[in-house]
């Protein structure tokens, strides 16, 4: 493959602040929502529901936004592809 | 037409299906045997990532087991679909950028070992197998209730089917039966979940319905549960149990373990493009999620159903009919997953919380006085009269809520489609790891396509008839082995696939040095409080209050510290790996290999 240094340098440290918020995400609905924060979070209750906010994220939130996050993820991925260039087609 | 009649039909109406696909399917080379030729769709490929990954146990067992563990259920939930984010971000596009068929050609590849490639085979068909048996007992058990054959009859005929679409059409027969399977399972799960919501809270929605208000006393139906439960001295529904450590640990770990999956992993080489790996992977947890976030809606319609239906009703049928326990109670009895023993002769189910008696029940010959089945089982001294297994939870489902015939069938076939894909799922990684791993790139590398073809479906053949023989006479504790596959997962797999991508640096040193640590200490943990120290109290023994299941994740953290001291001691990997490690972080430069 051609050799582009520094474009490709770029491209990946862009792919990894990307990693890393989303990451930061990841962590926050599953692990801090649902199981860290959950006893202070379950004091709330969803408007209109019967769901306590912290059993909600545990057991249905969670999976909603880990859904959105890849999905995401997958647009802004090759949106960075092309800015640098390196897409496949 | 009776309940039987409609199972049979289904399930010969997919079974049908899946050989009609397996024939059209048919794999020409190894890559279609390997990767299903690499053009797969990534919508087809979602589905059958889906599929795949959704076993008998997620098909079955999953809305049982949060119906019984309430809050503490949630690592399931999460930890399944988790992992998928760390696939999408951490693997999935890399891997596909390496291109090649399997995970221990990466392992091989990336840290140049020869050693490095046999430990990964190895870990990979120890995996798989031990998967595997639990998914062949399923299906033989799936058929000893609704057609009532016996249990080894169900696994031959099982064993048939994915003989036939596994060794003929290898990864692009399985491709394309899982995407049939999937639209069959999805539909047998959705279908008595949608009606069971609508019965118990007037929403068609389950996942919105358990939120909602119980029909028949207005209340929120989670303050009922939860009402319920601390009437009968368990702890609420919605509030856990188990440590706040071990919650984390075991999330950590089954999510870890997940994403480290070879017939997981597998699924993205089986895409054109890097492209195509990530979006499919959305595809993938979007599919898995529309079970999951249904799974716990159900738990909670049928723990309520269960202790509603249940608790203080009278066994004898000669009292009231309100009075008494539903018929479905007796026929799940009939099949030893109900057992009852009054311990305080008012002829009167009492459920409390704990064991009712020691162990599994032991039914013997004779009945009670109110026409119940005995138990030789030791009694314990609490309250509690009932034993149910949690598997029962989504097999009554459609009887507890008077579903009519077909949709009881539906459920069978749906139950067969979950285990059945993820076996064959399953067997391809043990196949491609013989053939592939072992004879073509250690062994015999100058063997020839058609020999190396010959050698997978020769080795999927083998493959089956082990996880048959592993379906008809099963180990003892597979639901404690599968701990095992995902401690496994997390503490070898997972670390060194993700150092070979994120650090130019590691070399063959440190990732060997730190998978041998991570499996080590996993293994003997498990087996340890598994199998030697597994009795009541040895709780109290954990380590930090971990358990076994949790113990992956830190086995994980110890290979990838071990991996990083070593690697820094030790000379960094050839200028050809490096480069390696360079290209498959780029996109762009996949289009030129084969």
């Amino acid at each position: 493959m051609p050799h582009k240094p520094q474009a490709h340098t770029d491209y990946w440290r862009a792919n990894l602040r990307i990693l890393a918020r989303l990451l930061v995400l990841w962590f926050i609905v599953s692990f801090g929502f649902g199981i860290l924060l959950v006893e202070p979070l379950n004091s709330i209750r969803i408007p209109g529901t019967g769901f306590k906010l912290g059993f909600w994220f545990a057991q249905q939130g969670s999976i909603y936004a880990f859904v959105l996050i890849i999905f995401y993820y997958v647009r802004r991925m090759n949106r960075l592809d092309r800015e640098h260039g390196v897409q496949e087609d | 037409m009776s309940v039987r009649e409609w199972t049979y039909a289904i399930v010969v109406v997919s079974f049908a299906l899946y050989i009609g696909i397996a024939i059209w399917a048919k794999a020409k080379t190894t890559k279609d045997f390997y990767v299903a030729g690499g053009d797969v769709s990534p919508l087809a490929n979602g589905m059958a990532t889906a599929a795949d990954w959704m076993s008998a146990a997620s098909f079955l067992g999953m809305a049982g087991i949060i119906a019984f563990a309430g809050y503490d259920g949630s690592v399931y939930l999460m930890g399944w679909t988790g992992g998928y984010v760390l696939l999408a971000l951490l693997l999935a596009p890399y891997l596909r950028k390496f291109g090649k068929f399997t995970v221990p050609d990466f392992i091989g590849d990336r840290y140049y070992s020869q050693s490095a490639r046999i430990v990964a085979v190895f870990c990979a068909i120890f995996v798989s197998f031990t998967y595997v048996a639990g998914q062949m007992r399923g299906v033989g058990i799936v058929f000893s209730r609704f057609l009532e054959v016996p249990v080894t009859t169900g696994v031959l005929i099982g064993m048939a089917i994915v003989f036939f679409y596994a060794v003929l059409g290898g990864m692009k027969g399985i491709t394309y039966t899982q995407v049939a399977q999937y639209c069959v399972l999805i539909f047998a799960y959705l279908v008595p979940a949608i009606f069971i919501s609508l019965m118990v809270t007037g929403n068609p929605i389950p996942q919105l319905g358990f939120g909602g208000q119980d029909l028949a006393s207005g209340e929120w139906l989670l303050d009922k549960l939860d009402g319920l439960h601390q009437q009968l001295g368990f702890a609420a529904y919605t509030e856990g149990s188990k440590g706040m450590l071990d919650m984390f640990c075991i999330t950590a770990a089954l999510m870890v373990g997940t994403a480290g999956l070879p017939h997981v992993i597998i699924r993205f080489y089986t895409v054109p493009k890097v492209r195509d790996a990530r979006i499919s992977v959305g595809w993938a947890l979007l599919f898995i999620s529309i079970l999951y976030t249904t799974a716990p809606a159900v738990a909670v319609f049928a723990r309520t159903n269960l202790i509603q239906e249940v608790e203080g009703r009278a066994y004898a049928e000669d009292v009231d009919a309100a009075e008494t326990v539903p018929t479905w109670f007796k026929t799940w009895e009939g099949t030893d997953l109900i057992a009852w023993r009054d311990k305080n002769n008012d002829g009167r189910v009492q459920y409390r919380a704990g064991a009712p008696f020691l162990g599994k029940p032991a039914f013997v010959e004779g009945t009670g006085d109110n026409g119940e089945r005995l138990v030789a089982n030791e009694k314990t001294d609490n309250a509690n009269e009932l034993y149910v297994d949690r598997d029962i939870m989504v097999l009554a489902n459609p009887e507890i809520a008077k579903l009519p015939a077909w949709v009881i069938g539906l459920v069978a076939a749906g139950a067969l489609a979950a285990a059945l894909s993820t076996a064959a799922g399953l067997l391809l990684v043990v196949s491609s790891a013989i053939s592939h791993d072992l004879l073509k790139r250690a062994l015999r590398p100058n063997i020839t396509e058609k020999g190396e073809l010959l050698a997978a479906r020769v080795s999927a053949a083998v493959a089956v008839g082990i996880a048959g023989v592993l379906g008809i006479y099963p180990p003892d504790y597979v639901a404690a082995v599968v701990a095992f596959a995902f401690g496994l997962a997390a503490s070898s797999f997972f670390p060194a696939i993700i150092m070979g991508i994120f650090s130019r640096r590691m070399n063959k040193q440190g990732a060997v040095a730190g998978m041998v640590c991570g499996i080590v200490f996993t293994a003997t943990y498990i087996i340890y409080f598994k199998f030697i120290d597994s009795g009541p109290g040895s709780q109290d023994r954990w380590w930090w209050g971990i358990s076994p299941e949790g113990i992956g994740s830190v086995g994980m953290l110890l290979n990838f510290a071990v991996a990083l001291t070593i690697s820094k001691l030790t000379p960094p990997p050839p200028q050809a790996v490096q480069d390696m490690v360079d290209s498959i972080r780029i996109p762009a430069a996949s289009r030129k290999e084969g």
